[in-house]
């Protein structure tokens, strides 16, 4: 391996960072993986934008118009891209509103719902637009490796990383694949 | 002298009139299987269990084992078929497992473990099914349903009853409740009757029980699929 670092963006779309947080339970490897990566964009930088990477680890589905363009930019900038956890693999639990139309979904929460005062359907042209369906993201970009559970286990990042990093094919025991 | 066919090149005894995959499980070979159960007329219809005999592709859980038959199961492109299989009833169904307390004693879970499925592939139907919630002891969640019919089989062959059936065709197959309503508190379904707890997913639940059973405790947490139905099976001949 060369001296130049590997790097990774990751992003959270529809989904609760759950995933996030599970990554940084990997706890002090992430200190052996700062030697041989460094993020890009990514929750833990702040940085806004995707810029070229080896590896863009996603976490949530597909719930409106900026997680597609969020999507896509991640697919044209990483080389490797990942769908981690179940959102990202199946929509999860945001997906359980494809069931209800989406008007009755916006009645319930911002016109008709207990408790709403000056109800009305947000339209600010700042707010990204909803899909009519919550969707996985290998429905809008193509996936290379996907990491199942809610959330992966720490062993699983760690797992898949160490082996990708070690130019190694990643293989998940069966005791690190979970779809819950 | 026992008759045999080979099983990825392995003798496999049989008697007369057993078919493949029950002579495989008596054996201690297990081969990939949602609709079949060992105890139940066979059903035919998941495809899991294809396997190529003598050249040919079979559902080992209908097709009668004979002398010198050769039988090729574990190859890598019966394995991928298996898998794609599995992943189209994933997104057939809602089969949202965060959300669903049969999550680790799950078959259709477990054999998407077994086979190394780590995603569902095709694009997801997510199409509204029903839920029936009015029985007092017992769970009917249609979007687990898989159509393996174990349920229709056991009520009728061992609790002499006729709860469910499968309804419409394609698209539109559906597991209904044998009552005027169509509603489960109307059949004479009980919680201890075998239909309530033949279902290899979570469409069917005993209410009240969830969670008994603590999640890293579960069947298929640290055991395969492969494992847990010989143990199974030889607990069965065993007892």
């Amino acid at each position: 391996m060369t001296d130049k670092k590997l790097k990774i963006a990751t992003v959270s779309l529809a989904g609760c960072f759950g995933c996030h947080m599970s990554f940084l339970d990997i706890d002090e490897r992430i200190m052996e993986l700062a030697e041989v990566a460094e993020f890009d964009r990514s929750p833990l930088t702040d940085i806004e934008h995707c810029g070229n990477c080896d590896i863009g680890l996603i976490e949530g589905g597909i719930c409106n118009s900026e997680n597609v363009h969020t999507l896509r930019e991640f697919r044209r900038h990483c080389k490797i891209l990942v769908a981690v956890g179940a959102c990202a693999i199946n929509g999860g639990l945001p997906a359980y509103r494809n069931y209800i139309p989406l008007e009755e979904c916006l009645g319930e929460s911002y016109l008709d719902g207990i408790g709403v005062e000056n109800p009305q359907i947000p339209s600010d042209p700042e707010l990204p637009l909803l899909l009519n369906k919550v969707r996985p993201i290998h429905e809008i970009v193509k996936i290379d490796y996907s990491l199942p559970g809610c959330p992966p286990s720490a062993d699983v990042f760690w797992k898949f990383l160490t082996d990708l990093l070690a130019g190694r094919e990643p293989v998940l025991p069966y005791e690190l694949i979970h779809y819950d | 002298m026992s008759k045999t066919f080979t099983l990825d090149g392995q003798p496999i005894p049989f008697s007369t009139g057993q078919t493949i995959i029950d002579a495989a499980l008596d054996a201690g070979v297990y081969i990939p299987h949602l609709c079949h159960h060992p105890d139940y007329t066979p059903h035919g219809s998941c495809k899991l269990c294809s396997v190529i005999v003598n050249g040919r592709v079979c559902s080992a859980c209908t097709f009668p084992a004979a002398e010198g038959q050769e039988v090729l199961s574990h190859t890598d492109e019966l394995n991928e078929d298996r898998r794609r299989i599995t992943q189209m009833l994933f997104v057939e169904g809602n089969h949202l497992c965060p959300g669903c307390e049969k999550s680790g004693d799950c078959k259709l879970q477990a054999v998407g473990y077994y086979l190394g499925m780590h995603d569902n592939h095709f694009v997801h139907f997510f199409s509204p099914r029903k839920l029936d919630a009015s029985h007092p002891d017992v769970l009917l969640d249609l979007n687990r349903c898989i159509f393996c019919t174990l349920c229709v089989r056991a009520s009728r062959e061992k609790d002499g009853k006729d709860v469910f059936a499968i309804s419409g065709r394609g698209i539109n197959k559906h597991l209904i409740a044998n009552s005027a309503s169509g509603l489960l508190k109307d059949t004479d379904l009980e919680a201890s009757d075998r239909a309530a707890h033949i279902c290899p997913t979570g469409a069917i639940l005993i209410k009240r029980t969830g969670y008994t059973t603590p999640i890293g405790a579960r069947d298929y947490d640290h055991q395969t699929i492969a494992e847990v139905s010989l143990e199974r099976e030889r607990e069965t001949h065993d007892g």
